[in-house]
């Protein structure tokens, strides 16, 4: 680990479980503890707890639309009622993916904003750079993060902090009272899985850790498990599937552009919409348990079409699974791919998204 | 009991009457993490020592498997086709992939015994 990588709070709490451990984001994040499989089966199955502390946090206060605030993403922040939280795009003039983010509203006039970790330093000077007034506050640094994600997840909450827990719905939160801190406890996640994120003050988030795992419907599951439950479901990795390059209309995500207000990429988008795009988003199936991988080449009769961004051996479907980026008149469902890495060849076929869609989220 | 040798690339052979038994060691699997795909290649298939036999991916990597012998392969491992975990649970005998008949006996003075082997792993 260099001098350079982050340890989040829980990093001896890893070390004692003999995690894999491994950087990601410039944080020593574990990858896996007892397997990536079994971690994965876990959280379809049961509950499964992550350490997501690397994530960026950042607090705006002040009024919307004299700060700014309300040009500086894809969607609108005004218009997230109170409670709720919101899922969309930081861009470049370009309209190019800077992050995606969620935004929550915290009152009236307050906002947490919640980014990729090898994202969060720059998301903060290019949001502070946007902004007229009002105040911007990195809270990465002292703000703990845990993910309770799988279809017990409701009933291991209730045992731990009571009735209040039983009726929050998807993409609502609550600020509550937790181990005698004040504590969000929201609706999201990135499993596909009925689930929470807590956030609470960095100092308390070992206690919660240890909270969440005495009950026996919990296991502790790494970013390895994570990645796979997340392609899944079809949810893009910032990084890989998405970055500065990629627009959200190439990446199949314009239902998180508004186009009814101004955000800085929206001209590059509306031109990009008018133009159409030269290469989008595609998912597809391997006939084999043979995994596609970042930077596999797709090829489509005999020529190379484009290249791979995310790829697994999915458990839920018992075969390869990917996304990549092609030509938009390759994906089409059903076009015949084959996916190519050196001496490796897997034939695939392009399908819908998500890949599984049995999972607990919305129960 | 069949002896066992090891290569550098973490491959074993029991041999055995002209016949090698061919898989991965017990500390490659562990290292692979868990294993979802095995390719084993076609019975009749013959190859020289330390060329590409068979291909293994796991969660984590996709790596080939060389042969520790020259030889033709006479038998597969056909259940690691749907359960290649088995690979992880016992690498160093249901895991094993491969029969060979071995060509070149003399071949196994490039490999190592069971004893050089566990030392050659505490030098990685």
């Amino acid at each position: 680990m260099d001098e350079q990588t982050k340890a989040t709070a829980l990093n001896s709490r890893h070390r004692d479980l003999k995690a894999l451990m491994a950087p990601f984001g410039g944080w020593d994040m574990p990858i896996q503890y007892e397997g990536i499989i079994a971690e994965h089966a876990w959280c379809r199955q049961k509950a499964a707890l992550f350490d997501i502390c690397h994530m960026g946090e950042f607090i705006f206060q002040g009024d919307f639309e004299a700060g700014g605030l309300e040009d500086v993403f894809s969607f609108s922040v005004k218009t997230i009622p109170l409670g709720r939280s919101r899922y969309g795009f930081l861009l470049n003039e370009q309209g190019g993916i800077i992050d995606d983010l969620i935004v929550f509203r915290l009152a009236e006039d307050k906002v947490m904003v919640v980014v990729n970790a090898a994202t969060a330093d720059n998301d903060f000077t290019v949001i502070n750079s946007r902004l007229r007034g009002g105040s911007f506050t990195n809270i990465t640094d002292r703000t703990g993060k845990l993910d309770l994600q799988g279809p017990l997840a409701r009933e291991v909450m209730l045992a731990a902090f009571g009735e209040k827990m039983a009726s929050i719905p998807y993409f609502k939160f609550i600020t509550v009272q937790i181990l005698g801190v004040e504590a969000i406890v929201s609706r999201t996640g990135y499993t596909g899985e009925l689930g929470y994120e807590i956030f609470l003050p960095v100092d308390k988030v070992c206690q919660l850790w240890d909270l969440l795992l005495q009950d026996q419907r919990v296991k502790p599951a790494g970013l390895g498990a994570r990645d796979v439950l997340r392609l899944e479901v079809g949810y893009s990795l910032y990084g890989s599937d998405i970055d500065e390059t990629t627009t959200p209309l190439e990446a199949g995500l314009e239902a998180f552009v508004n186009f009814d207000k101004n955000f800085v990429g929206k001209q590059a988008l509306l031109s990009q919409k008018e133009q159409g795009i030269r290469r989008k988003k595609v998912a597809f199936q391997v006939s084999s348990r043979r995994s596609p991988r970042h930077h596999y080449e797709i090829c489509f009769a005999g020529e190379t079409v484009g290249s791979v961004t995310s790829g697994v051996f999915s458990p839920m479907l018992g075969c390869g699974i990917g996304i990549g980026f092609v030509k938009p008149e390759l994906t089409v469902i059903g076009t015949p791919f084959t996916i190519r890495h050196e001496r490796v060849g897997m034939e695939a076929v392009v399908c819908e998204l998500p890949f599984y869609s049995g999972g607990s989220l919305r129960s | 009991m069949a002896e066992m040798f090891f290569t550098k690339e973490h491959e074993w052979v029991k041999v055995k009457e002209g016949i090698g038994a061919i898989g991965i060691s017990d500390h490659a699997a562990h290292e692979l993490g868990d294993i979802t795909f095995v390719e084993l290649p076609k019975i009749g298939k013959t190859v020289k020592q330390f060329e590409v036999l068979a291909a293994i991916e796991s969660v984590k990597a996709a790596s080939d498997i060389f042969s520790p012998l020259s030889g033709t392969v006479v038998k597969i491992n056909q259940a690691l086709e749907d359960a290649p975990e088995i690979v992880n649970e016992s690498a160093e005998d249901a895991g094993w992939m491969v029969w060979i008949e071995i060509t070149d006996e003399s071949e196994l003075k490039n490999l190592m015994t069971q004893e050089q082997y566990s030392d050659y792993l505490k030098t990685l």
